[in-house]
């Protein structure tokens, strides 16, 4: 089949998939974890359980915090050491349960077995329920709870579940090890994804990079022989595994500015949050780990480890078992090289939606210094939301709001492309995340206004109408 | 941890640099430049050097002394200016015209503008018709390639000077295609569209520039002296005539594909591209220079502000 992939912008980096051979190993566990209550996007998660609590591996610590929020669960056996504010890993403080581990006890009704269970159950609500109650987020990046994105708004119909087998960050393998390992697991739970949403087709995309991968996931769908369900190869480029780009390549539609992927019908979820799915569904087993790759350009080859971690395990304890920060590490990164997030603080603990340790560098890493923007055009050339990043910039120069809004700052993905390809290094993308700020918080209070005004109007006309 | 950068996202960046930018465009005009000089001769690789070396003195000049700032000169681009305007020159132009030449092109064109990426006017370009308009009679005065290797020069009018006085009959007969490889009396830039062109191929899979700028102008120049050759071939030059000769190549591939001075969007560039090969037609035939490239370029520059008003990018979801 012809490889497709999104129309608009794209880089094409070094992809550098170093740690590919290295298959997934389980890091046993630290004597402390340390658990974030913030493990998702929305609401923090509110702890239930007390200093002094004994806990059992799987057993829940903390409930959602709202309705976009999710349940967390002690990813060990042990006692719960205290309860209070510490550094993640952007070094803002947030309240963590700190449990010293004794074990890895689990609670009971947990299937711990490795057999694969192929039978979909029939009741959507229970599935559903299972998702939510496991604590499934988003793994792919954005931690969005996954019962919620399953369960689209009444009038909306999804026409089409997206497997995001993409992983376009270079760097970056653990998607890929687990597509290979893991591929029947995947295969149940994409199936288990599509009966939620109503049987519609499911696609599974992953990028030309990854052929191993292809072959694997394309023979895992084969042997189950679930229906509707098929494989896609893409072409490389980032950033494919940006939804809304996935969603122009798979599904040659584009959603709309500030609107839902559910608005074109589609659905995407992330492998290994499709595994996630699996292990809630057919296992009763919560999210408490996750795969992450330990690997960077100045890490050598031999020394790089995918792993399965349990989250709560700071980074340094993980960066000591694989050996150590090498010496010649300038920058460490949590997530890939073109959109995750510099480590402030090695102390910070891994959270469901950790995809690796990242050391990086001085020479790839280090900013160089900037010059005097030349008009190239290679920052519109790379943006795939087809915004003009070196116009965005100089609207932000002139405290331009309604000119920004014009140019759509507003859609920035913050994909990082425009920084990425900019000869003149112009730090891009860091003005136009503060443009965006901006901007998006006028846009809000322009909408509580609006708001605020439909109801002032209201009444009269409920008064009218009685009349 | 305080050892460890912390900065945003993206943590690497692309190996492109204005500098390597620039770099490959001297790469590209190369070809040309050696095919220059072993026609025309030490004289020619004089005027290379005499404006390439002031171009980049006075650029440094004006950025340390005058404006107290660092120098700029490293990302290369005033040697790519240098080098456009020594092809726009003849072989003959003595030095202290070639040095006022670099002093418009970057003294005025380029810094009064605030610097690379500022300027509306491509600079070599104004150096150029600067020269043309002060210095008409070293402008136009042509030398017949002696070459390296030759021995006496010959003088006289270009191919584009002699149409101009004696229309379209004074070269009928002439074997347009041999000017492609070497195009008897012209300035450096002129002699060898095949250069020329090898030098914009290299440019294309470098993917330093985009075609459509240089596709768009010899499209409409092949277009407009179609038309006019077919009402009237006496006293209108054909499109492969007006393709090969002049600065046809040289300005549409290298001097209006300046990043600085041309359309951002690719329908931007389309605009632009139809404008210069309209007016450069229009100035071949009807003004009373020979050649219009320049000018064409020029008056186009103008427009690029509103051209890129008037084209966008086309944005993900929202149309
Ligand atoms: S970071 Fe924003 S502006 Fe820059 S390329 Fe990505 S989407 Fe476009
Ligand atoms: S990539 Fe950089 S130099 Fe090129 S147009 Fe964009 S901002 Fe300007």
């Amino acid at each position: 089949m012809a490889k497709v992939t999104f129309k608009i912008g794209g880089v094409h980096p070094d992809d550098a998939k170093l740690s590919r051979g290295c298959a997934i190993e389980v890091l046993p566990l630290p004597q402390t974890l340390y658990v974030s209550m913030a493990q998702h996007l929305g609401a923090p998660a509110v702890p239930c359980v007390a200093v002094g609590d004994k806990v059992k591996t799987g057993q829940v610590i903390a409930e959602p915090g709202g309705f976009i929020s999710a349940f967390v669960h002690s990813p060990a056996s042990g006692t719960v050491k205290s309860v209070g504010p510490r550094r993640d890993l952007a070094g803002n403080g947030v309240t963590h349960i700190e449990i010293a581990v004794e074990g890895d006890e689990w609670v009971e009704g947990v299937d711990l077995s490795e057999a694969l269970v192929k039978e979909i159950p029939q009741d959507r609500t229970a599935m559903l329920d299972r998702i939510k109650v496991c604590g499934v987020v988003g793994l792919g990046g954005a931690t969005f709870p996954t019962h919620v994105k399953l369960n689209p708004p009444p009038g909306s119909k999804a026409e089409c579940l997206i497997i995001n087998g993409a992983e376009c960050e270079p760097y970056l393998t653990s998607d890929f090890r687990v597509m290979l390992e893991r591929a029947d697991e995947v295969v149940v739970g994409a199936a288990i994804m599509r009966r939620i949403l109503g049987d519609c087709p499911c696609v599974i995309a992953i990028e030309e990079n990854k052929p191993e991968a292809v072959k694997s996931v394309s023979g895992a769908v084969s042997a189950l022989g679930y229906e509707g369900i098929s494989v896609l190869t893409l072409k490389k480029k980032y950033p494919q595994g940006g939804e809304k780009q996935l969603i122009d390549a798979v599904m040659r539609r584009q959603v709309k500015s500030g609107a839902l992927p559910i608005s074109v019908g589609a659905v995407v979820q992330n492998v290994t949050t499709t595994l996630a799915v699996y292990e809630a569904v057919q296992k009763n087993r919560p999210l408490i780990s996750n795969v992450l790759t330990v690997t960077g350009d100045c890490l050598p080859v031999e020394s790089q480890r995918n792993f399965l971690f349990r989250i709560g395990m700071p980074l340094n304890y993980i960066a000591g078992y694989a050996g150590g920060v090498p010496g010649d590490a300038a920058k460490i990164v949590s997530g890939g090289p073109m959109m995750g997030k510099a480590v402030a603080d090695m102390d910070a603990a891994t959270v469901k939606g950790s995809s690796s340790i990242l050391y990086l560098s001085e020479s790839l890493t280090r900013r160089k210094p900037e010059s005097a923007c030349i008009r190239c055009g290679r920052c519109a050339d790379a943006c795939p939301m087809g915004l003009e990043p070196f116009l965005l910039n100089r609207l932000r120069k002139a405290g331009d709001l309604s000119g920004l809004e014009a140019g759509s700052v507003q859609d920035c993905i913050e994909c990082g492309c425009c920084l990425y390809s900019c000869p003149a290094n112009i730090p891009l993308l860091d003005h136009i995340r503060m443009a965006k700020g901006q901007v998006m918080g006028i846009i809000r209070e322009r909408a509580a206004k609006a708001r605020a005004a439909a109801e002032a109007v209201s009444p009269k006309e409920v008064t009218k109408e009685n009349k | 941890m305080d050892k460890y950068l912390v900065s945003p996202n993206p943590h690497v960046h692309a190996a492109v640099s204005t500098r390597s930018l620039m770099r490959d465009v001297v790469i590209a005009l190369l070809p040309a430049l050696a095919v220059s000089v072993v026609f025309y001769g030490w004289k020619e690789l004089l005027v290379i050097a005499v404006s390439v070396a002031s171009c980049v003195c006075i650029e440094y000049a004006i950025t340390r002394w005058l404006l107290g700032k660092p120098s700029t000169t490293g990302d290369l681009s005033a040697v790519v200016t240098g080098l456009l305007l020594a092809m726009n020159l003849p072989s003959t132009t003595p030095w202290w015209v070639v040095f006022i030449g670099a002093l418009v092109s970057i003294g005025v064109a380029k810094m009064t503008f605030g610097g690379l990426g500022q300027n509306v006017f491509n600079p070599a370009i104004t150096g150029r018709v600067f020269l043309l308009i002060s210095f008409p009679t070293y402008m136009t005065h042509w030398e017949m390639p002696a070459g390296l290797f030759g021995a006496d020069a010959v003088s006289g009018p270009t191919l584009l000077g002699r149409v101009n006085e004696q229309g379209a009959a004074a070269v009928e007969g002439l074997d347009c295609w041999q000017t492609l490889f070497v195009n008897v009396g012209g300035s450096a830039g002129e002699i060898s569209a095949l250069a020329l062109l090898a030098g914009f191929v290299y440019l294309l899979c470098r993917r330093v520039v985009k075609p459509w700028i240089p596709l768009s102008i010899f499209a409409t120049v092949a277009l407009v002296a179609g038309i006019f050759h077919l009402a009237d071939p006496a006293v209108y030059t054909g499109p492969v005539f007006n393709l090969v000769t002049g600065g046809l190549i040289l300005g549409a591939c290298f001097m209006a594909t300046d990043y600085v001075t041309s359309p951002m969007s690719t329908a931007g560039g389309i605009v632009y591209g139809c404008g210069i090969g309209l007016i450069v037609t229009m100035i071949r035939y009807f003004g009373s220079y020979p050649e219009g490239v320049s000018f064409a370029i020029l008056i186009m520059n103008m427009a690029v502000p509103l051209i890129d008003r008037a084209f966008h990018q086309k944005k993900y979801g929202r149309t």
